[in-house]
């Protein structure tokens, strides 16, 4: 597990390239800075200058090698590496207020860009004009949409948004695609289309509450895009499968509220948030629970050493504990807020490492097969 | 200073009124739950019954009415239930229940911080420390974002 700190101030999201030795990210500026690796090192070799708002989406095309990026200041441009040097092409989005989540389709083809305007922007090429084009889903968004992604089919996305609700839409652009088969989510499939919505309206049990709920902040299909995994900012983690019956199984944590989500297997995902430590979740398709699988952290190396009379009263003084643990911070790598997660090798199906950046302006690799080792009842399916 | 001697009457104007796409919350007015009954609880108390006295007050909250009297009544009753605890009871009283009865007492608890009595800091601080030892700070991040409130 490798912690490396690249930033004093926060990351504001990043992405990796197809083959893992450069990371694109925004140290919570305009700019996006591309680092490359070189053996444990990190060297910065651009610097992405253009948007006039703080960048708050990068995703990195693994096969065209181009990145999009979205920011504050209601743009969004596609990069081109030309030779050394990325230019960028603007797209106009057509949205009045900030631009928060950007994503490719897998086939790369269009994007997808969810902003504050309370609507999705789905951006594709237009081969005529040379330009960028974009068409919008608005209906039934009613507030700012937070987190995307992409099923595998390339026509369906899910979309968590403000309005506590997270909702499968159809994205087809009769332009650049064929009409797409039936999936576990439905068959017919015209642009705008909500496919799937979670909420009190039309939700057939679950083990929490989840009346209404909080803003959903990370979403993620699985790979075979079959179930559709959620984090709410009511403490809660929900898995829907697509379906007839279109179950949903919630768990209601006791941590604090988690903002990222990715499946790992298509039985387990991994979840991180304001508790700066990833969390790991298993869910069980034939009794259609989700249950807590273990905190997935390096195992702190506490020095047994016994406490002096003084420190113990220094303690009471300070922290109204005369508690053995003088740790003064959190036992977590990371010392501030998970915001984001992403999977590096093995893809969603079989992972073997993932990836988390956050707050703290560090970057943790997670390799899921010494994770297994070194905490025990540690099980991933 | 030329700027400041211009109408500022425009900061006064809420935009997002006129837009005709804007949020409007819809609390559906479901089944309500007319809250616990105070008589068959008072009397429960009496004879020393405080563990199924709780699990009656807990039941029937009246989260969909935007009637404040119920609410308050509910309040009332839960908070006189609470208050009858002995403090050894509190713990197993807490363990009985499931994780959505943990949530709403905690709702409870808070609702009744609010208006602090003479006794009835000191027990609700010990009920507040019992559920937090089962619902964690989940349970409190859902009382701060529960759109029902008890």
């Amino acid at each position: 597990m490798a912690y490396h700190s690249f930033l004093l101030e926060p990351i504001s999201c990043h992405s990796w390239n197809k083959d893992r030795t450069q990371i694109a990210l925004c140290p919570n500026n305009h700019d996006v800075h591309i680092y490359k690796k070189d053996g444990t090192k990190w060297t910065k070799i651009h610097e992405l200058k253009e948007h006039n708002g703080q960048v708050t989406g990068i995703d990195w095309a693994p096969e065209s090698n181009r990145i999009v990026t979205c920011g504050t200041d209601r743009n969004a441009y596609v990069w081109s590496l030309k030779g050394e040097v990325w230019k960028p092409t603007l797209v106009i989005l057509r949205i009045n207020r900030a631009a928060r989540c950007v994503s490719w389709s897998p086939k790369e083809n269009k994007f997808a860009v969810g902003s504050g305007s309370r609507l999705i922007s789905i951006c594709y090429f237009e081969q005529e004009n040379d330009w960028w084009v974009c068409k919008h889903i608005k209906k039934p968004i009613r507030s700012t949409v937070l987190s995307l992604d992409w099923h595998p089919n390339n026509v369906l996305l899910a979309a968590g948004s403000c309005d506590f609700k997270c909702r499968v839409f159809s994205a087809y652009i009769k332009e650049v695609e064929e009409k797409p088969g039936p999936t576990v989510w439905g068959s017919k499939m015209p642009f705008g289309e909500v496919l799937f919505e979670s909420g009190p309206s039309g939700v057939s049990g679950g083990a929490g509450e989840g009346a209404g709920g909080g803003w959903v902040h990370g979403v993620c299909f699985s790979h075979s895009g079959n179930r559709l995994a959620w984090t709410s900012h009511d403490s809660t983690v929900a898995i829907a499968e697509g379906g007839k019956t279109s179950t949903i199984s919630s768990l209601s944590s006791e941590t604090l509220p988690l903002l990222c989500v990715s499946f790992i297997t298509e039985n387990s995902l991994v979840a991180a948030g304001h508790d700066c430590y990833p969390v790991l979740f298993v869910y069980d398709g034939t009794k259609g629970s989700v249950t807590f699988g273990g905190k997935l952290d390096v195992p702190k190396q506490t020095s047994q050493r016994g406490i002096s009379a003084r420190e113990r009263f220094q303690n009471l003084d300070r922290r109204a504990t005369s508690s053995e643990t003088t740790e003064q911070g959190l036992e977590s790598l990371h010392k501030n807020s998970i915001s984001q997660i992403s999977v590096l090798e093995g893809g969603k199906s079989k992972c073997s490492t993932f990836c988390t950046t956050g707050m703290d302006g560090g970057m943790v690799t997670w390799d899921v097969k010494s994770l297994e080792s070194d905490l025990k009842d540690l099980k991933i399916v | 200073m030329a700027k400041n001697t211009l109408s500022s009457r425009f900061r006064k104007l809420d935009i997002d009124e006129f837009d005709e796409n804007k949020f409007i919350d819809d609390h559906d007015e479901a089944v309500d739950n007319q809250g616990p009954d105070g008589t068959e609880i008072e009397n429960l108390i009496r004879i020393g019954d405080t563990m199924t006295a709780f699990h009656l007050a807990l039941r029937n909250p009246p989260l969909n009415t935007k009637n404040p009297a119920v609410k308050e009544r509910a309040l009332a009753i839960v908070l006189r239930v609470l208050t009858s605890f002995k403090s050894s009871d509190i713990e197993p009283a807490v363990k009985s229940l499931d994780r959505s009865g943990v949530d709403l007492l905690m709702k409870y608890i808070y609702r009744g911080f609010e208006k602090p009595s003479d006794n009835s800091s000191a027990i609700l601080l010990q009920w507040h420390e019992k559920a937090f030892a089962v619902g964690g700070l989940g349970s409190i991040v859902r009382v701060l974002t529960a759109r029902k409130t008890v």
